[in-house]
């Protein structure tokens, strides 16, 4: 196998696998500030027990991400050394600012997180919790931020002399601002915030099935599910089909690939599912007429501009995309009804409790959040093929010379063999975490609320050691 | 002084605090195995950098992200050329990253002694490789005119390198029984006491030859000193830190004994720094193709954006990371959902 190839299926599995934890991350460290609040007004213990019980669980997720998120930084440099003299002077300091405003700020207050329950006091342990979670979504908006150059490149010119041939920034704020990225990070931190509220929904749904923890369970489940609804139901309907809108603009042979739409047409159909024959020039499947007209310009009668009028120009595999993206929009769709569903059920008398299968369907449902993210990026990172920077540099040109296809066979091996280690490990802890469930205050706390510092003052002015 | 100046010092002081913070909790893996004996031993190792060590790691990552955005040419370069020894380093980060979050979440001896070897042999195997790539860096590599850098894992291997990989797996390991012994009490601490005298004589040792053979067998980075010799500051100062540190730990002043072993791993790095300076990469092929701060940089533009981020990003990264570790000051005591 070429080198190209390997390091593209090398790329994509540590990204994948890598991005199944930062949304979870933002999605919970939402949460977490939510019960947080909501201990700081009740003063109701049980909120403070779920606290201790769901920090556990987001330092074991942030850890897994912190782990593979540092091979995100290398592989730019070890596997793509021409993209990177190529985009170091706009992407690298994209890079190098989430490091300065987001990674610090995490990796600073993480131990207060963690260990903040009994050395400081609700306030201040949800102050830390906050910064830790302001941290996560800031990484988030600087990565977003870097991606969206790539789909969206602005605010650079291209230097050829000296050598290397480069893109240099000529205006900062035009590539924060690249047009793609504000409706891409909103959709990004909105189905984080999905994937965070169905995993509290999960655990509480799968405590009311093994009647533990009961109380708790139910708390879980009221204070997520608002969230889950609202989340689920604005990112399809504002966030997505806003980031749809946007790709309609800006990469019309990505929005093209991604319906399977051949023929410019006015009132194109989209389809719930289908096929693409790329031999034939053919997409076939289950359609809503006119629908994709509708989404793109908010008229059915609007044309929209199919693979047949970009003449020349270099495709995306237009079947992959066609597929993963109808998996993120069938799996992101279906987070309405069940959301929807699963509120009926609540505000009919609590009837949501005692309903076995909707619970079971909440259990399951935080695995088709992450899978939908992943479907959702997968479109987005594919359907720019065959550009690694859209339009202006090829993924294939921007490989590293020096490195060997067995090179790459042998670091594919030692990250497939590693994550796939770290997944048992992950899930094997996660659920023996949930086993247990949150334990009674009396086991967590070494000192009585009360008597930890809940101000600045209290913090800084303590004799002695500080724990 | 211009941007390419400006940025050099800057990614040195990057990398100095980042060998400094995450060195001595480096170093507290390297001794976990030799030194923390019973479980209640290793907690006490482990808590003592549980809640500042994720944080340590993240001066690398900013060291990494601005090697790209500042030096784009010799990130790539560096990267790529240094292939598998970049995986490696990898393989051993995340090992390490998992050791220190997995080992507390199940009670079984197993599993924590199996956690306990990890977390040790990816501490000094991270030591290790970052001392060999460093070494090569100093030594210089085969950089062609293209910019690549062709070289083997093996190649990596030699003399040298290895000899400066040893230095800092023993130079972690000081540092880290200094910040140990103002971390641990009773009969842990005096065993970490116990060994301090020996990991320094063993490091001042070893460093001694490395200066040494760098001296006779790569005159490039003595010429620099012989052109300049006001340089020989840096080296005259770090071997004064060294003995200053000795000098504290005999008084029993642990905590101004570690600010003496920081100062000195920073003296070391700029020691190294002015040697290669301008240099970022050197060639052994032709020295015209020698990376350089001012030929491997981004454009001005670029580097006064960076400029003003780290401007009104650092002051706040330090205010916090010094509140921090001043909250988690004292000795390190073992709660039951700690590490």
């Amino acid at each position: 196998m070429d080198v190209d190839l390997l390091s593209r299926v090398q790329f994509a599995l540590t990204a994948s696998f890598h991005f199944i934890y930062p949304p979870l991350s933002i999605g919970l460290g939402l949460m977490l500030v939510v019960i947080g609040i909501v201990y700081v007004r009740t003063k109701d213990p049980k909120w403070r027990r779920m606290s201790f019980f769901w920090v556990k669980v987001y330092g074991l997720i942030f850890a897994v991400g912190v782990a593979t998120g540092v091979v995100q930084e290398f592989e730019f440099g070890t596997n793509w050394a021409e993209y990177s003299r190529f985009v170091g002077n706009v992407f690298g300091s994209l890079l190098a600012a989430e490091g300065v405003f987001a990674f610090f700020l995490e990796g600073g207050f993480l131990g207060l997180m963690l260990f903040g329950g009994n050395r400081l006091g609700p306030r201040m342990w949800l102050l830390a919790t906050f910064m830790v979670v302001f941290g996560a979504h800031f990484s988030a908006l600087w990565i977003v931020m870097a991606n969206s150059w790539m789909q969206t490149p602005a605010g650079y010119t291209i230097s050829e002399t000296p050598l290397p041939v480069r893109a240099v920034m000529t205006d900062f704020w035009a590539t924060v601002f690249t047009p793609s990225f504000i409706p891409r990070l909103l959709h990004v931190l909105v189905a984080s915030w999905t994937a965070g509220a169905a995993l509290l929904l999960s655990v509480g749904a799968w405590f009311l099935l093994k009647k533990r923890h009961v109380d708790i369970a139910k708390s879980t489940i009221a204070v997520a599910l608002p969230f889950f609804v609202i989340f689920s139901i604005t990112n399809v309907v504002l966030f997505g089909s806003e980031q749809a809108r946007e790709v309609v603009a800006n990469q019309p042979i990505k929005l093209a690939s991604m319906e399977g739409l051949w023929q410019t047409q006015t009132c194109a159909p989209m389809y719930l599912a289908g096929w693409v024959n790329e031999e034939a020039q053919t997409t076939s499947g289950i359609a809503i007429p006119c629908m994709l007209s509708l989404l793109a310009y908010f008229d059915p009668n609007a044309a929209v501009a199919g693979l047949d009028s970009f003449g020349a120009a270099p495709l995306p595999p237009i079947n992959l995309v066609f597929q993963v993206y109808h998996a993120m929009i069938g799996m992101g769709s279906l987070f309405i009804p069940i959301g929807l569903l699963a509120a009926l059920l609540f505000l009919w008398k609590r009837r949501l409790y005692e309903t076995r299968w909707m619970l079971w369907v909440l259990v399951g449902t935080v695995f088709l959040t992450v899978a939908a993210i992943t479907a959702g990026w997968w479109t987005a990172e594919i359907g720019r093929q065959p550009w690694i920077v859209y339009n202006v540099l090829e993924t294939a040109k921007g490989g590293s010379p020096v490195v060997s296809s067995l090179d790459v066979v042998l670091s594919l091996i030692m990250f497939i063999g590693l994550y796939a280690i770290l997944l048992v490990l992950f899930l094997y802890l996660l659920n023996a975490k949930i086993q247990q469930g949150p334990e009674p205050l009396e086991a967590v706390e070494t000192t009585a609320v009360s008597a930890l510092p809940d101000t600045f003052r209290d913090i800084f002015s303590r004799r002695g050691r500080a724990g | 002084m211009n941007l390419s100046d400006i940025w050099f010092l800057l990614f040195i002081v990057i990398i100095a605090g980042y060998l400094i913070l995450d060195g001595f909790d480096m170093g507290v893996g390297i001794l976990h195995l030799p030194l923390a004996r019973s479980d209640e031993e290793r907690r006490v190792f482990l808590n003592s950098i549980g809640p500042v060590w994720d944080g340590n790691e993240v001066w690398l990552i900013l060291g990494g992200g601005v090697l790209f955005a500042a030096f784009p040419l010799v990130y790539a370069s560096l990267f790529s050329g240094f292939y598998l020894a970049m995986m490696l380093v990898l393989l051993v980060m995340i090992l390490r990253t998992v050791a220190i979050e997995f080992r507390s979440k199940r009670s079984s001896s197993r599993w924590r002694t199996g956690w306990d070897a990890v977390f040790g042999l990816s501490s000094l195997g991270l030591a290790l490789l970052l001392g060999v790539a460093f070494g090569n860096v100093l030594k210089g590599v085969p950089l062609g005119a293209d910019g690549n850098i062709r070289m083997s894992l093996i190649d990596m291997l030699g003399p040298i390198p290895l000899l400066v990989g040893v230095t800092t797996v023993a130079m972690f390991a000081m540092h880290g029984s200094i910040f140990l012994s103002m971390k641990t009490e009773g009969a842990l601490q005096a065993r970490i006491a116990s060994w301090m005298p020996r990991l320094m004589a063993v490091f001042f040792a070893l460093n001694t030859v490395l200066i040494v053979a760098l001296a006779a067998f790569h005159p490039s980075i003595t010429d620099r000193y012989t052109q300049h010799p006001w340089l020989a500051v840096f080296p005259a100062a770090a071997l004064a830190a060294i003995l200053t540190a000795w000098y504290l730990l005999r008084r029993g002043r642990a905590f101004w004994a570690f600010v003496a072993s920081s100062a000195m791993i920073a003296l070391l790095l700029a020691s190294g720094a002015v040697g290669i300076f301008p240099n970022l990469i050197i060639s052994t092929v032709a020295g015209a193709d020698n990376l350089t701060i001012y030929n491997a940089a981004s454009a001005d533009n670029t580097l006064t954006v960076m400029l003003i981020i780290a401007l009104i990003g650092m002051p706040f990264v330090l205010l916090y990371t010094a509140g921090v570790y001043y909250f988690f000051r004292g000795k390190t005591v073992v709660e039951p959902h700690g590490y």
